[in-house]
């Protein structure tokens, strides 16, 4: 019984989340402007991060393929739930029998979806477009960075949820956090040369982990499965840091 | 089981320093509509809450059901459907699949059909939540309430922002609830809404109860009956009993009387000798607003 209402919440949030142009526009068709814009302007460049060399097409697909995962789960999560919260749709989903999970599971199964469904929309526009190698031996570290990474972003934005005090608050809590991440973590940028405590800072983060494990599982000398062990544990880590902050601080009540 | 759907005894719950509910009594029975009217910040929405098990308690013994809603557990809230003071509804769904969604929340729903049936959304079934009015919304909320088929149904101000039309349709569902066997606790601001639905009022005020029972039997613990007509001269000029204890408000004599058969003898006779036709005339009994504004009309709305 849980079960199928947690199976079914997933089809409802689909339906919502596709019915809401707004919402869809901007995580569906904003990393593909982006996609797009990044490969034109930089796309021939030739670049060498973190000690490894590649062209600008091969650093921008699995970047914005991180930007789509980090848009479609933190971002996302962050901003719809708080809303909802703030609406009181939460508390009257907990006046329900249906058990709490059920209901977060629906919300966080339909962005994982969206993200694995934008990665493959852009990991066919870069092949498309820019002939970027579309990962085959890499595909089983591939598909371990995307889930472990959407699931980790989804906990995060979970526990954002509790720390932004209003729905009028979510778009600028939530953009103000992840941005200035986005800019150092080699998703917009490819940071060549930063200052030290510019890549110490990124590599606190886990963004630009999430990125790099993608870079990997991308370029076409990768050899083996892709998987970055190093990356992932920092990404489990801070996944794990935000379940436990969302499980001991997210509020179903409205904070008006 | 209990004759009572929902029994409190010596509620009380805080907010800080705020004593938002003092300490109250109440006992819903079976199968009846009770009304809990008071102005804004007396207690309603805390006490709906802690019996919907959204809120705890600081002291008192709560019964809903034969369960104590703290207990937070799926068997009761199979049983009960909340409709919350502030409706939040989805917005990108259809109605039929708002509903449907609630249904399958419950273990034995009612049928789809009934529920939009009931709540009168025949016309919008395909239609986007958002595009609803404001009083669309709000029988939606109903729906999604009734959609488990609970034998206790909480309403927090279901006509609150309701024009005269919609009010009079809300009402005549929550009747319709009543007529098939549910009990209903509702919170309204409105006495006339308490009047026209409610078995038992119970008036809350500042957290606590100052009056409850058949709307009549308020009413009787209020006996004055108020007899009025249009007119224009002074007060001195009607009969001594009326210009005694009467009044001239906005045009039209007023006179609150317990003895309304002597009080009317005398001022027909009057009027039969002067040959004043006595326009407008009425002699009602004290509404339920009387007692109501009586008990909690000196707290500013």
């Amino acid at each position: 019984m849980s079960a199928r209402m947690a199976l079914r919440q997933v089809g409802y949030e689909n339906r919502s989340f596709w019915r809401n142009p707004a919402a869809a526009f901007f995580t569906v068709l904003l990393p593909l402007i982006f996609l797009v814009l990044f490969n034109s302007i930089f796309g021939d460049s030739e670049l060498t991060i973190d000690g490894r060399n590649l062209d600008g097409s091969t650093f921008y697909v699995p970047g914005i393929a991180a930007l789509a995962v980090v848009s479609a789960c933190y971002t996302n999560i962050g901003m719809m739930v708080t809303i909802a919260r703030d609406l009181g749709i939460l508390k009257r989903v907990r006046g329900t029998p249906m058990p709490p999970w059920a209901y977060i599971f629906g919300r966080l199964a339909h962005a994982v979806l969206v993200s694995l469904l934008l990665v493959a929309i852009v990991t066919g526009v870069g092949a498309a477009a820019y002939g970027t190698d579309v990962p085959g031996n890499t595909l089983p570290g591939l598909a371990l960075t995307l889930v472990l990474g959407a699931l980790a972003f989804c906990a995060l934005g979970l526990a954002l949820t509790a720390i932004i005090p209003n729905a009028d608050a979510a778009p600028a809590i939530t953009n103000a956090t992840i941005l200035p991440l986005l800019f150092i973590s080699n998703v917009f940028i490819p940071l060549q040369d930063p200052p030290e405590w510019l890549a110490f800072v990124g590599d606190v983060f886990p963004v630009k982990h999430f990125a790099a494990a993608l870079q990997t599982a991308f370029h076409p000398d990768t050899t083996g499965a892709g998987f970055e062990w190093g990356d992932l544990a920092v990404i489990a880590a801070w996944g794990v840091a935000g379940t436990a902050l969302a499980l001991r601080f997210f509020s179903w009540e409205p904070r008006r | 089981m209990s004759e009572f759907a929902v029994e409190v005894r010596g509620l009380r719950k805080a907010y800080g320093p705020v004593v938002a509910v003092g300490g109250i009594d109440l006992a819903v029975r079976r199968g009846e509509v009770f009304a809990l009217i008071g102005p804004n910040g007396a207690g309603k929405t805390t006490t709906l809450e802690i019996l919907e098990g959204h809120r705890r308690a600081d002291a008192g013994n709560v019964r809903v059901l034969d369960e104590d809603p703290a207990q937070n557990a799926v068997s009761l809230k199979r049983r009960i459907g909340i409709v919350l003071q502030s409706t939040s509804i989805q917005p990108y769904l259809t109605v039929e699949e708002t509903i449907e969604q609630f249904r399958g929340y419950y273990p034995a729903p009612r049928l789809l059909d009934e529920l939009i049936d009931i709540v009168g959304l025949e016309a919008s079934r395909k239609t986007l939540v958002r595009r609803l009015s404001g009083g669309q919304q709000r029988r939606l909320d109903v729906a999604m309430g009734l959609a488990g088929d609970p034998e206790l149904l909480f309403l927090d101000e279901p006509t609150t922002g309701f024009d005269p039309a919609a009010r009079r349709g809300a009402w005549e569902m929550i009747r319709n609830l009543k007529a098939l066997g549910k009990t209903v606790l509702l919170t309204t601001h409105y006495m006339d809404e308490a009047q026209a639905l409610a078995d038992t009022v119970s008036i809350i005020r500042d957290g606590l109860i100052v009056a409850e029972g058949t709307p009549d039997e308020l009413r009787a613990g209020e006996a004055e009956t108020v007899i009025s007509f249009r007119f224009a001269g002074a007060l001195a000029d009607l009969p001594p009993a009326i210009a005694t204890a009467g009044s001239l408000e906005n045009g039209r004599a007023v006179l609150r009387t317990t003895d309304p058969t002597t009080d009317l003898h005398e001022l027909t006779g009057w009027a039969k000798q002067r040959g004043e036709a006595l326009e407008g005339l009425s002699v009602t009994p004290a509404s339920l607003e009387d007692v109501y504004l009586g008990l909690a009309g000196d707290v500013a709305e």
